[in-house]
């Protein structure tokens, strides 16, 4: 639906500062919680210096089902009404705002750090703290249960696993979760403040380590902005070979995800398959540029390596014997009684819970939300081949796990499609330096979900902020979600499930 | 006669760690993996009798004791329960009521060490492990008092050396049923899939593993042999009702449970290949499963 008092972009269309509109914060208020309501969702929410004390806060909408994304900005100073407690999707982004400028979202009802650093403007802290004392993570007011037979548990940062740091507090009535609280923030390097015053030879390697699992998702973004921003054009070619790519890493990610949610169950045939065969998904993206992880394939203007004819057949070769491994694997999971025991009925996100928390990727789709940024705001490859969006309705692990099976088996589909069908021709063109004074919201589908990078440019076509949403930064509240009245035991496959990424939050 | 006393104890010390190396050698080869050494089990407990131990200032002295406690326990049923109609060194009216029951007292010890650690991980295995306990207790003792029952005799080495093929001819279905209520006790009790997952690094999913996660050097090495013990000794149970061979020949017999020894190894590999682990509120359903069969066996008996 049409959002009051903001422009209309589509996705990757730059447009001028200038041109989003400035309303009044209640306006801004507003016309957010009419369009949240109406069933638009936040993309990305940010604010940004505008001088002497004051910001600018930009916000982005989604229009699913018209594939239109709506801008719209307003000026506070120090505090402005908070948008929570009439718009769930905006809670943790209120939050971070706080923290990064010191503006304090006026009855947000759970205002606490996100990843506890100091504030980004000297003297201006929401929480008042004294600004010589190190912040320490987690150090905060864990929300609590309190009575006889409630117990507290807390998991990490250092956890089972060879994953991220991260903290997990759960209230526990026997095996019973009540309440889990989940505080990030370990990871949190200050990737946003050093975008600023780019693009610059840094700025490509930052993308590709954003979240080192998402690189081609992240990188793909990214160069989607800055060709907005200089006007360039792609070749053909180059939106083919950034459309594979992309699909090699969902198909390494979700096989590794299957694999590890039958390991977490125990059960290990389809565990010890998956895991090789991630490995294998991995070499092919490392047949297209020397990197497992796709590092050094995606830039701005195109890739940085071409595909011969030689290594694209071997890559559709190889590709169609995997494919057969991998049904194999996976398949053994929907044929396992035992299996399914587990997966059904285990960590359920209603539809209706989704839909208030903004959830993205994987996780929505389980929940029978038909979002898809590859379908809905395509961009690239995307634009001329469509992929089927996949659903699942049930909100639980299985479906988590169902989706990602189908969208392996469309991915691989995808790519040898592409793989037949992509023509020569040249791989990069020369991006020029880009515009300035301009706006522009760029979403690419990741593995995980919804991947959101928002730039405006200054006076000389510089980076004045740059603005990353990973889809984990709206699923973590997903997970916490999920866990209510789940089973403690349950809840490392539960959060396997929606493996999201704890740098890729953090930032 | 003395040194085939002897001789039933030494092969349960000698030969228990082996067990476990059977079992992961099963899971390789369905994984499509090598797998670890055979041998492995034995590697690691000497590699952690060579390493210090650390203790948290917040544990007391029964953290200290737990192991030893655990150790001795299975020693001494080492010495009660008889493996391939070798004769035992202990036995006495009811040490069958002692065996079970000297599990249970390692048990406690497990338990107050992991309570001894105030770590809210062991607090939740300890809390699971006793739950699970007392529902699989029943199929043991139930079992046992049904064998009991049959044979007229209230000594594990006296039992076994009264079940023959006749008396599998005669109640079959009763040896059937205790078989399988035995084999769950074996799994349960042995913290393997369905119940436990011996492999998995999530602490908030465990049981017997988590209780013993502030364990290290010496103490742990105690505590994984033990723990090989109990899983020899109450295969060494199943061995005895389900092959009940008494020859002439010691050797035969031996050879006899020795094999089925391997193989339950093996069965319990294949298990853990081939199933995933049950939630953990559906653990209770098959205990309970086990303890019924156990009544069952109980009652066709006493019929």
């Amino acid at each position: 639906m049409q959002v009051s008092n903001a422009i209309s972009l589509y996705n990757c269309q730059s447009a001028d500062v200038k041109q989003i509109p400035v309303v009044v914060i209640n306006k801004f208020r507003d016309s957010i919680i009419e369009a949240v309501e109406s069933g638009n969702r936040i993309v990305s929410f940010f604010a940004a210096p505008a001088g002497a004390g004051v910001f600018v806060i930009y916000a982005v909408l989604a229009d699913d089902n018209s594939g239109k994304l709506y801008a719209l900005s307003s000026r506070v100073s120090d505090s402005y009404p908070s948008l929570t407690p009439d718009c769930t999707q905006a809670h943790l982004f209120e939050r971070e705002i706080a923290e990064q400028w010191g503006i304090k979202p006026v009855n947000h009802p759970w205002l606490k750090p996100v990843r506890f650093h100091s504030s980004y403007m000297k003297n201006q802290d929401a929480w008042n703290r004294n600004t010589k004392e190190q912040i320490l993570p987690s150090v905060m007011d864990f929300y609590k249960v309190e009575g006889e037979e409630i117990h507290e548990v807390a998991v990490g940062p250092v956890h089972a696993g060879i994953i991220e740091p991260g903290h997990f507090r759960f209230q526990c009535h026997g095996e019973n979760v009540l309440n889990l609280e989940i505080s990030l923030g370990y990871q949190h390097r200050g990737v946003e403040q050093a975008l600023i015053g780019g693009p610059n030879k840094k700025t490509l390697y930052y993308m590709q380590t954003l979240a080192g699992d998402t690189t081609i998702g992240h990188t793909t973004a990214y160069s989607h902005l800055i060709e907005s921003f200089s006007g360039s054009k792609v070749s053909l070619r180059a939106q083919s070979l950034r459309g594979i790519a992309l699909e090699l890493e969902r198909l390494a990610n979700h096989t590794g995800d299957l694999g590890a949610l039958a390991g977490d169950i125990g059960y290990l045939p389809t565990s010890s398959f998956c895991g090789r065969i991630r490995g294998d998904f991995l070499n092919l993206t490392a047949l297209m540029c020397g990197n497992r992880f796709g590092r050094g394939l995606v830039c701005p203007g195109g890739v940085g390596f071409d595909i011969s004819d030689k290594n694209s057949e071997t890559l559709a070769e190889k590709l169609m014997g995997y494919k057969k491994d991998v049904e194999v694997a996976v398949e053994l999971l929907w044929n396992t009684p035992s299996v399914l025991a587990r997966f059904e009925e285990t960590g359920i996100v209603q539809p209706q819970t989704c839909k208030e928390l903004g959830l993205v990727g994987v996780a929505a789709r389980a929940c029978g939300v038909e979002i898809d940024c590859r379908y809905n705001f395509p961009a690239g490859i995307y634009s001329f081949m469509q992929i089927p969006v996949s659903v699942w309705n049930t909100g639980d692990v299985f479906a988590r796990a169902y989706v990602r099976w189908l969208e392996i088996q469309r991915s691989i589909a995808f790519i040898l499609d592409q793989i037949k069908t992509s023509q020569p021709g040249q791989i990069k063109t020369d991006c020029k330096t880009a515009a300035a004074g301009k706006f522009c919201v760029s979403l690419v589908e990741g593995w995980r979900g919804e991947i959101c990078h928002v730039a405006v440019t200054d006076s000389d076509g510089s980076f004045s902020s740059y603005k990353i949403t990973d889809p984990s930064f709206h699923n973590w509240t997903g997970l916490a979600m999920a866990l209510r009245d789940q089973q403690i035991s349950d809840f490392p496959l539960c959060n396997k499930s929606f493996n999201l990424s704890y740098c890729g939050h953090d930032l | 006669m003395i040194f085939l006393k002897i001789l039933n104890t030494v092969l349960a010390l000698i030969t228990a760690p082996l067990l476990l190396g059977i079992i992961n050698r099963t899971k390789a080869f369905f994984a499509g993996r090598n797998g670890q050494p055979l041998l492995q089990p034995y590697y690691d407990i000497w590699k952690l009798l060579n390493k210090g131990s650390v203790y948290s200032i917040a544990t007391s002295r029964i953290f200290r004791i737990g192991p030893v406690v655990g150790f001795s326990v299975v020693l001494i049923a080492a010495a009660i329960v008889p493996f391939g109609g070798l004769p035992v060194l202990l036995d006495f009216q009811g040490d069958l009521i002692l065996f079970a029951y000297l599990f249970g007292l390692s048990r406690f010890f497990t338990v107050l060490m992991a309570m001894d650690t105030a770590s809210s991980f062991e607090g939740m295995g300890a809390s699971r492990e006793v739950t699970f306990s007392a529902l699989t207790e029943p199929a043991l003792l139930i079992g046992l008092a049904a064998i009991a029952k049959y044979t007229g005799y209230v000594s594990l080495a006296q039992i076994f050396s009264s079940i023959n093929f006749d008396a599998w001819l005669n109640a079959a279905p009763a040896f059937i049923l205790i078989g399988f209520a035995f084999l769950i006790v074996f799994l349960s009790e042995n913290s393997r899939i369905p119940v436990d997952d011996p492999n998995t690094h999530l602490e908030l999913t465990m049981i017997h593993e988590v209780m013993i996660l502030d364990h290290s050097g010496p103490d742990l090495a105690i505590i994984l042999y033990s723990a090989a013990m109990k899983m020899w000794l109450l295969g060494a149970i199943l061995t005895g009702i389900v092959i009940p061979v008494h020859s002439d020949n010691v050797f035969l017999n031996v050879s006899a449970a020795l094999l089925f020894m391997l193989l339950l190894a093996v069965l319990t590999g294949i298990i853990e290949s081939s199933m995933a682990r049950l939630r953990l509120l559906h653990v209770p359903q098959l205990l309970i499963g086990a303890a019924t069969l156990s009544v069952l066996a109980l009652i066709l008996i006493l019929r």
